[in-house]
C-alpha cells in the first residue's frame, strides 16, 4: 500500500471515558467485524481485561476507510502503563484524545496528552458521550482545546455509544493525521512495539514497518539482541490474524517468528533482513526502570519452577516486568519483582494466580532506594557477611532486607503527582498529601468546578493505599497520575521483625522514622496473635538496627497431650498426630519457630492497609 | 493348637443413659437383648479362640457400662471367659451394690475401674452422671468390702465450670479413698457432640485457666506417693512387689497384640488391625449364624507400627526403646527435643537406647511426638 494512504493512530483516554467503545464503533463502521461477530470491547481479549474494564496489552487492528488503510494501535489507560502507552505511540503518527464530556479533563488525560506531544503526534481532541444528559460538550471542548493548544471548534463531538459523529472521526484521521514517511526502497527496518507468545507458533512480534518491506520465509535479524530467525508468516489483525504477502513501509502488522524462547526477542528491538541488513537500528525505547518492588513466593515451595516459568511467560508480553531470584529464610525460594506501579503489581499477581494457577505470598511493596553506606567494612546482618564500600559509593537497594544497617544517606524516589479534584474536595486531598509527606507545588483551575493540584510525594507513600484514600476522601471523584521526579534524601530507617531472635527477612520494611514505632507495634501485635504457642517462649520484636522498639512474648505451651489412648483409639489418635505433622510441614521455619503461612499473610495484609 | 495373643478385651455396650460427653460405642435400652448379646460374644470368642494363647495375662470388660448388664448374663459371661492374672471390669458407681461386688469377686474379677469422674454434685450434673458423690464413695466401700484390693478411680479434669479449687477438692476426695490406681483424663469435648454444643463456649473461655489443671493433678498425686506411669494414669508404688499399673492397658502402650470381642471392638493382630462394626443388630445376626461380624480391616505396615510405638511408648515413664520405633523417628528432631530439655536418651539395663520424656516433655507429650515423627 502506498504510504500516502496509510494512517497509524492510537486512542488515548482516561479510564472509562469510552476508548474501547469508540474502537468497537470504528470496527463496525468500517465493516471490519460484522454485527454477528461484534461483541463489546472486541480488542480486550484477555479475560482479566474484560473483567476489570481496562486494557493491559497494546494491540493493532487494520481497518479500511474511503480507500485508506487505518491502523488502530490500542493502548492501556492506567498510569502504571505509561510506558506501554509511549511504546504504542512510537508506532503512530497521530492520536485521538478522548474525554468524557460529562467528566471533563482528568489527570490521566493530561499525562497522556503530554506523552503524545512528546512523541510529536498529531492530536485529535474528542469529547465523547455527548448523548448523556449531563454531558457538557462545549465545556469539555474548551478544556481540551486549552490542554492541547487548539480551538474548541476543532474538537470532535461524538457519542461512541450511539455512533453519532464517529464517521467524522474517521474522516479527521484521514485528513489531519500525517501519513508515514519511511523509505520504501531502503533496507527493511521494523520496530517491535509489542509481542505475544502462542504455544503452537512461538513468539509473535507486533511491528511497525518503517522502511522497506518484509515477506514470509525470509531470514531476519533482530539488531539489538542479534537474534536470527526465519519469518513463518507476516500479516495483520482485522481483527483476527490475516496472513499477507508482505508488510510494507508505513504498515503495522505481525510477524510470526517461530522463536520458542521468549527471551530471544525484546520489545523495542529493530528487525531487518539478513539478506540486506540496515546499517542503523531505529531509536529504541528508553529502558523503563521499575519503581515498585515486592517479592513473590509460591505458597507451596514445590511450585517454584512453575512460578519461574510463569514469570518468563509474562515477561514476554510485559517487558516492564523485571524479576530476579530471591531466597528468604522464612519463605523459601521466590522472586523479587519490579513493577511500574501498584496496579501493575496486582495485575501480574492476578495473572500468575489465574492463568498459571499459582498460589502466592507477596511481600509488602517497597520502592527503590539509593543508599550511601558508610565507608569501610560493615557487617550485613541478614546475609551475615562483611561488605566493603568505598566512600561516596551509592548502591541501589530493591529489598528492605538488603538496606545497610548504617548509612551516610538514603535517597528515595519522588513523584510529581497531578491530582484533579472537585473544588470542595481540595481541603481533604491537601490534608492527605501533607500526611504522606507531600510538598505542595502549585494549583491550576482547568474549569470552574475542578482544581488541578500538583504535589511532590515520596513514591513510597503512594505505593500502599494512596489511591484508595484519595478516592474515599473525594467520593470517587479525584483523578490521579504521576511522573517520576527524581531521588531525594529521606529520613528513612529499616525496620526488622525478629521472631525467636531471628530476623524474618521477608518482613523487613524501610519507612520514615516517624512511622517506625506505630508500625513496629502493629506488626509485633499481629504476629503475637497469629503465631501459635510453641514448646518454648518465643519473643517477637521489631527493631531498628540493634534497638528494639516493640516486643511481645508468645508464652510456651504448658500442656499438649492426648488425654487418653487405649486399644480402640490407636488408629484415630495416630491419624490425628499424622495430620498435625502434616500441618507442621506446611509451616514456615524461622529459626526454631514454626510460623503458619497465615501469619505472614496477616502481616502482609496489615501492610496493605497502612493507616 | 493355640495362638499368641495374651490380652482380651470384651465390649459390653449397654448403658442406662448416654452421658453427653461420651464417645464410646454404647446402647441405651434394649434390656431384653443382654442374653442374646452375651451369646453372640461367646460365639465370637469360639470363632477367634485359636488366636489366644494357652494362658492369658489380662482380660478387660469395658463399655458401655459392663455392670449395667443383667447380673445373670454378666455372671454367665465371666464364667465362660478364659481366666487371666488380671481381670478388670469397668463399673459405674450407681450400679455397684454389695451383691454386684460379690458377684464380680466370685466370678474371678481381680480389679475394678470405677467411673467416678468427680465428687462435685454440680459437675456431675454437667456430665449427666447419675451418681451423687455419696454414691461414688459408697460404691468404693462396697468393692473394698468384697475384698477388692486393686481398685482404680476414673476422674476428669477440665469439666465446664470446674474451678481450680473444685479440682483440688476432687483430688483430696480421691486420695481419701486410697485407690490403688487413678486415671485422670482431660475432658475432651468432641466436636459435633451435644456436649460440645452446650459447653463449648464455656470451655473456650476457661481454656487458659485450665491449662494448669494437668500440672495440678500430676503434682498432687505425685506428692501423695502415686507414680505417674502413663500420661493420664497413676498408681501406688507398692512395696510388696505388686505392680499396680493397669496391666491390660500397659499391653496397649507396649505395643502388644490384643483381641477385642463385641460391637465396635478393636483387635490388633500383627500387621492387621480390625474393628467390628458398631452395629448391634448386624453383630447379633452374624454370630447367631456362627459367622464373623462385619468388620473394617486396616493393614499396619512396619512404618505405621513404628509410629504407633513412638506415640504410645512416649506416654510411659519407662520411655521407648528406640530400636522399636527407629524408622519413625526424625534424628534432627531428636536432637532438638533433647536440647529443649523435653527428652533424654539413655541406655537401659540391657544397653538398649531408651527415649524418655522429662516431666516437662510429658506435659507436652503430644507436641513432642509430632515433632519426633519422621
Amino acid at each position: 500500500m502506498d504510504q500516502e494512504r496509510i494512517r497509524n493512530f492510537s486512542i488515548i483516554a482516561h479510564i472509562d471515558h469510552g476508548k474501547s467503545t469508540l474502537a468497537d464503533r470504528i470496527l463496525e463502521l468500517t465493516n471490519t467485524v460484522t454485527g454477528r461477530e461484534m461483541r463489546a470491547q472486541v480488542l480486550d481479549s484477555m479475560e482479566l481485561e474484560r473483567e476489570r474494564g481496562i486494557t493491559i496489552k497494546a494491540q493493532a487492528v487494520r481497518v479500511t476507510w474511503k480507500g485508506h488503510e487505518l491502523n488502530l494501535i490500542d493502548t492501556p489507560g492506567h498510569v502504571d502503563f505509561t510506558y506501554e502507552v509511549s511504546r504504542a505511540l512510537q508506532a503512530c503518527e497521530g492520536a485521538v484524545l478522548v474525554v468524557d464530556a460529562a467528566q471533563g479533563v482528568e489527570a490521566q488525560t493530561v499525562a497522556n496528552a503530554y506523552l503524545a506531544i512528546e512523541n510529536d503526534l498529531e492530536l485529535l481532541p474528542l469529547a465523547n458521550k455527548i448523548d448523556l444528559p449531563q454531558a457538557d460538550a462545549e465545556g469539555a471542548a474548551s478544556e481540551l482545546a486549552g490542554l492541547v493548544g487548539d480551538t474548541p471548534d476543532h474538537v470532535l463531538k461524538v457519542s461512541a455509544k450511539t455512533g453519532a459523529g464517529v464517521e467524522a472521526v474517521l474522516d479527521a484521521i484521514v485528513e489531519r493525521i500525517p501519513p508515514p514517511s519511511g523509505d520504501p526502497d531502503a533496507p527493511a527496518r521494523a520496530l517491535v512495539f509489542d509481542s505475544s507468545y502462542d504455544q503452537y507458533r512461538g513468539v509473535v512480534a507486533f511491528v511497525r514497518v518503517v522502511d522497506g518491506r518484509f515477506h514470509a520465509r525470509e531470514h531476519i535479524l533482530a539488531m539489538a539482541q542479534g537474534t536470527r530467525f526465519e519469518t513463518e508468516e507476516v500479516g495483520f489483525f482485522s481483527p483476527t490474524m490475516k496472513a499477507a504477502d508482505t508488510l510494507d513501509a508505513g504498515e503495522v502488522g505481525y510477524i510470526i517468528t517461530g522463536l520458542k524462547d521468549v527471551a530471544k526477542l525484546r520489545v523495542g528491538d529493530t528487525l531487518t533482513t539478513q539478506a540486506r541488513p540496515a546499517s542503523e537500528p531505529l531509536p529504541g525505547y528508553k529502558d523503563v526502570k521499575p519503581m515498585v518492588f515486592a517479592a513473590l513466593f509460591p505458597t507451596d515451595s514445590d511450585e517454584y519452577p512453575q512460578l519461574r516459568d510463569a514469570l518468563e511467560r509474562l515477561r514476554l508480553n510485559d517487558a516492564s516486568l523485571s524479576y530476579e531470584p530471591e531466597t528468604s529464610q522464612a519463605l523459601g525460594f521466590g522472586f523479587r519483582c519490579g513493577f511500574l506501579g501498584l496496579l501493575h503489581m496486582e495485575i501480574v499477581r492476578e495473572r500468575l494466580e489465574r492463568e498459571f494457577d499459582l498460589d502466592l505470598l507477596v511481600t509488602a511493596p517497597n520502592v527503590a532506594y539509593r543508599v550511601e553506606p558508610p565507608a569501610g567494612e560493615w557487617l550485613e546482618p541478614t546475609v551475615a557477611y562483611n561488605v566493603t564500600t568505598p566512600a561516596g559509593d551509592v548502591v541501589e537497594v530493591h529489598n528492605p532486607a538488603e538496606m545497610p544497617p548504617e548509612r551516610e544517606r538514603v535517597d528515595e524516589p519522588y513523584v510529581r503527582a497531578s491530582i484533579v479534584v472537585p473544588k470542595d474536595g481540595v481541603g481533604q486531598v491537601m490534608e492527605l498529601c501533607t500526611d504522606r509527606r507531600g510538598r505542595f507545588d502549585h494549583m491550576e483551575y482547568p474549569s470552574p468546578e475542578r482544581v488541578l493540584l500538583v504535589y511532590e510525594l515520596p513514591l513510597a507513600e503512594i505505593v500502599f493505599d494512596f489511591y484508595d484514600q484519595l478516592k474515599s476522601r473525594t467520593s470517587g471523584y479525584a483523578g490521579f497520575d504521576y511522573d517520576f521526579a527524581g531521588f531525594r534524601e529521606g529520613e528513612l530507617v529499616r525496620l526488622d521483625v525478629l521472631v525467636g531472635g531471628e530476623p524474618v527477612d521477608a518482613l523487613s520494611l524501610v519507612l520514615h522514622r516517624d512511622e517506625a514505632y506505630a508500625r513496629g507495634r502493629a506488626l509485633v501485635d499481629r504476629l503475637r496473635e497469629e503465631i501459635p504457642r510453641q514448646m518454648f517462649d518465643v519473643p517477637v520484636q521489631a527493631a531498628i538496627g540493634s534497638r528494639v522498639i516493640a516486643r511481645e512474648t508468645i508464652k510456651a505451651k504448658r500442656k499438649d497431650v492426648l488425654a487418653k489412648c487405649y486399644g480402640g483409639d490407636i488408629t484415630r489418635k495416630r491419624k490425628l498426630l499424622e495430620r498435625q505433622k502434616a500441618g507442621k510441614r506446611r509451616m514456615k521455619q524461622v529459626g526454631a519457630v514454626e510460623v503458619p503461612q497465615e501469619a505472614f499473610l496477616a502481616v502482609l495484609n496489615l501492610n496493605d492497609t497502612k493507616r | 493348637m493355640s495362638g499368641h495373643v495374651r490380652h482380651l478385651y470384651v465390649h459390653l455396650p449397654f448403658c442406662a443413659h448416654r452421658c453427653g460427653y461420651c464417645d464410646f460405642v454404647t446402647v441405651v435400652g434394649r434390656e431384653g437383648q443382654h442374653g442374646r448379646y452375651v451369646d453372640a460374644l461367646l460365639a465370637e470368642l469360639e470363632l477367634e479362640h485359636g488366636l489366644l494363647a494357652e494362658r492369658l495375662e489380662t482380660v478387660f470388660l469395658g463399655g458401655g457400662t459392663p455392670t449395667f448388664t443383667d447380673g445373670r448374663e454378666l455372671r454367665r459371661l465371666l464364667a465362660a471367659l478364659p481366666s487371666a492374672a488380671e481381670v478388670t471390669v469397668e463399673a459405674n458407681p450407681e450400679t455397684v451394690t454389695p451383691a454386684l461386688a460379690r458377684l464380680l469377686r466370685d466370678a474371678g474379677v481381680t480389679r475394678v475401674s470405677l467411673g467416678a469422674q468427680s465428687f462435685q454434685p454440680d459437675l456431675l450434673r454437667v456430665l449427666e452422671r447419675r451418681a451423687s458423690p455419696a454414691v461414688v464413695r459408697r460404691a468404693f466401700y462396697h468393692l473394698r468390702d468384697a475384698n477388692f484390693d486393686n481398685i482404680s478411680l476414673d476422674l476428669l479434669h477440665g469439666i465446664p465450670g470446674q474451678s481450680a479449687a473444685a479440682l483440688a477438692a476432687d483430688i483430696d476426695e480421691a486420695l481419701a479413698l486410697a485407690p490403688e490406681h487413678i486415671s485422670y483424663y482431660e475432658l475432651e469435648a468432641k466436636q459435633g457432640t451435644r456436649f460440645a454444643h452446650a459447653h463449648g463456649a464455656e470451655l473456650v473461655r476457661q481454656a487458659e485457666a485450665m491449662e494448669g489443671y494437668f500440672d495440678l493433678v500430676v503434682e498432687r498425686l505425685n506428692a501423695a506417693g502415686y507414680r505417674w506411669y502413663e500420661t493420664a494414669n497413676f498408681c501406688l508404688a507398692e512395696a510388696d512387689g505388686r505392680d499396680l499399673r493397669a496391666q491390660h492397658n500397659l499391653a496397649y502402650w507396649l505395643g502388644r497384640d490384643y483381641l477385642g470381642l463385641g460391637i465396635g471392638a478393636v483387635s490388633t493382630l500383627g500387621d492387621q488391625r480390625r474393628r467390628n462394626a458398631p452395629r448391634l443388630r448386624a453383630y447379633l445376626g452374624s454370630l447367631a449364624g456362627r459367622e464373623a461380624p462385619p468388620r473394617e480391616v486396616e493393614a499396619l505396615d512396619a512404618r505405621t507400627r513404628a509410629e504407633e510405638r513412638l506415640m504410645l511408648g512416649l506416654r510411659l515413664d519407662t520411655g521407648l526403646p528406640l530400636s522399636e520405633a527407629r524408622r519413625s523417628v526424625d534424628d534432627d528432631a531428636l536432637g532438638r527435643v533433647e536440647r529443649l530439655g523435653l527428652a533424654t536418651l539413655s541406655a537401659d539395663g540391657n544397653g538398649r537406647r531408651t527415649l524418655v520424656l522429662t516431666p516437662r516433655g510429658r506435659r507436652l507429650g503430644g507436641a513432642v511426638t509430632v515433632e519426633l515423627l519422621a
